[in-house]
């Protein structure tokens, strides 16, 4: 035979050979996909953070759909946008996702908090807290080593000044940072409007806080007297404002003789 | 059973795919970074290996008779081709943890080029060894030293770049170009291997 039709039937037959043998088997061993699960997880966000207490957000589409869960709005990431097309796809009940960002209450920078020590050894928060409770003398201050940076997906963690600081057009309230802080420092604010809040959750007492760092929450109480909607109370020595009743007028922020309180998110 | 050996100590040591052939080198600068995965690479590199070895080897004698041997190469990427996708599929169905662990290297491996290397040399070593007979169980037994030695290489290159990660690597040299000078070394340093088989007196 011809040796050029030799070649063209012999590549040409294993090709078809292929071809048929991979499309049976395909049939043959197909795996039910779950196409409710897959659509999910397309409208999901991607970042796998866990803010829904799933294991990423193929968990959470698979919870979806196999009805473990029927909370449309655990994505904070995806807000509400995704709250309301997981619903659609559903057949769900759309929940209302309050936006938030992520804050952290400390102000202790190299400025502001005394060190006690120069720490270094292995650059992690987690580590040097255990080491005398990290370089600087708060023991509830923020340690500057960055642990929250390196958890953050979306790159929202910056270190100013040996402080974490959040940027809250970044931010999509994971919580992966809140979880990962050793200070728990870290905790998730209304994103949509102003408020007023202590930067600060040093227990100490006052004297001992003003020896510390400049601008601790001595425990003074006059921001509590100052507030107009009774929005700010004491907690083991710190003020602490309940954000659902404050109205950021700012009355505190002019009363607090350390500074210690702001109006966080101003910006906007 | 001495040629075994040789062809063991061949694969692994003396004549690495990767640090002494450059075969595969895609996989061994993309997969590395991490151990673990390196091993599952590896291991599946190793699986397809064996597997294209077999299916490939009789089919070349088919090839031979009919006078095509010039039909090697595209023969043998297109059975090792559907070998992988064959693969995929049945893992998927029987070996569920394995496949999501293997992950996007399963369909790599396709375009790994050490794979292809592995069958074709196979075939050129039936007559550069045919003094010792080199048959199919030899082919078997070169291919898995082949997917051994690339596991050896890139176990020891994921060792090497953790160790990169805490370097203080000058600013241009960061990122790829120190990890092919580190590879480069490594490569050297398996030259102290040549001559191996032959001092052992296996070949």
């Amino acid at each position: 035979m011809n040796p050029i039709i030799l070649a063209v039937i012999i590549v040409s037959g294993i090709g078809i050979i292929a071809g048929a043998l991979l499309a049976v088997l395909s049939k043959i061993m197909a795996v039910p996909v779950d196409e409710k699960a897959a659509e999910l997880e397309e409208t999901l966000p991607g970042a796998n953070c866990g803010a829904c207490g799933f294991s990423g957000c193929s968990g959470y589409a698979s919870a979806l759909s196999s009805g473990k869960t029927e909370n449309t709005g655990l994505c904070a990431p995806g807000g509400n946008e995704v709250s309301a097309q997981i619903a659609e796809i559903m057949g769900l009940k759309a929940e209302n996702i309050e936006p938030m960002t992520a804050v952290v209450f400390c102000r202790g920078d190299s400025e502001n908090a005394k060190k006690k020590m120069i720490y270094s050894g292995v650059q992690s928060c987690v580590l040097a807290s255990q080491l005398f409770g990290g370089g600087k003398e708060c023991l509830y201050g923020c340690i500057g080593l960055g642990d929250c940076v390196n958890e953050c997906p979306y790159n929202a963690i910056k270190l100013c000044n040996s402080v974490a600081v959040v940027d809250s057009e970044l931010c999509r309230a994971c919580k992966r940072c809140v979880n990962v802080c050793p200070k728990k420092l870290i905790d998730l604010v209304p994103k949509a409007r102003m408020t007023a809040a202590v930067m600060c959750k040093n227990h100490d007492k006052g004297a001992v806080t003003r020896k510390e760092c400049k601008s601790g929450c001595i425990g003074c109480t006059k921001c509590v007297k100052a507030c107009q909607n009774e929005a700010i109370s004491m907690d083991n020595n710190v003020a602490v404002v309940d954000f659902s009743k404050c109205t950021a007028c700012g009355n505190c922020v002019d009363s607090c003789p350390t500074k210690a309180i702001e109006i966080i998110l101003e910006k906007k | 059973m001495k040629f075994y050996i040789a062809l063991l100590i061949m694969g692994i040591l003396t004549q690495n795919f990767v640090l002494s052939k450059f075969l595969g080198i895609c996989p061994f600068l993309g997969v590395s970074k991490k151990l673990n995965t390196a091993v599952g690479m590896s291991a599946a590199v190793i699986f397809v290996m064996l597997l294209a070895t077999a299916a490939t080897y009789p089919l070349n004698i088919l090839l031979e008779k009919n006078g095509l041997g010039y039909l090697q190469t595209i023969v043998f990427i297109l059975v090792i081709a559907a070998l992988v996708q064959i693969v995929e599929i049945a893992m998927k169905k029987y070996l569920k943890s394995l496949y999501k662990a293997l992950g996007i290297y399963l369909p790599l491996i396709t375009t790994n080029c050490a794979v292809l290397g592995v069958v074709i040399l196979n075939i050129d070593n039936i007559s550069e060894y045919s003094a010792y007979n080199f048959g199919f169980g030899h082919a078997m037994m070169n291919s898995f030293a082949a997917g051994a030695g690339f596991m050896l290489a890139m176990v020891i290159f994921a060792g090497v770049r953790s160790r990169l990660e805490t370097a203080d690597v000058p600013k241009f040299m960061r990122g790829l170009p120190i990890t092919l000078v580190a590879a480069s070394i490594v490569s050297l340093s398996f030259l102290g291997f040549s001559g191996l088989v032959e001092g052992l007196g296996l070949l």
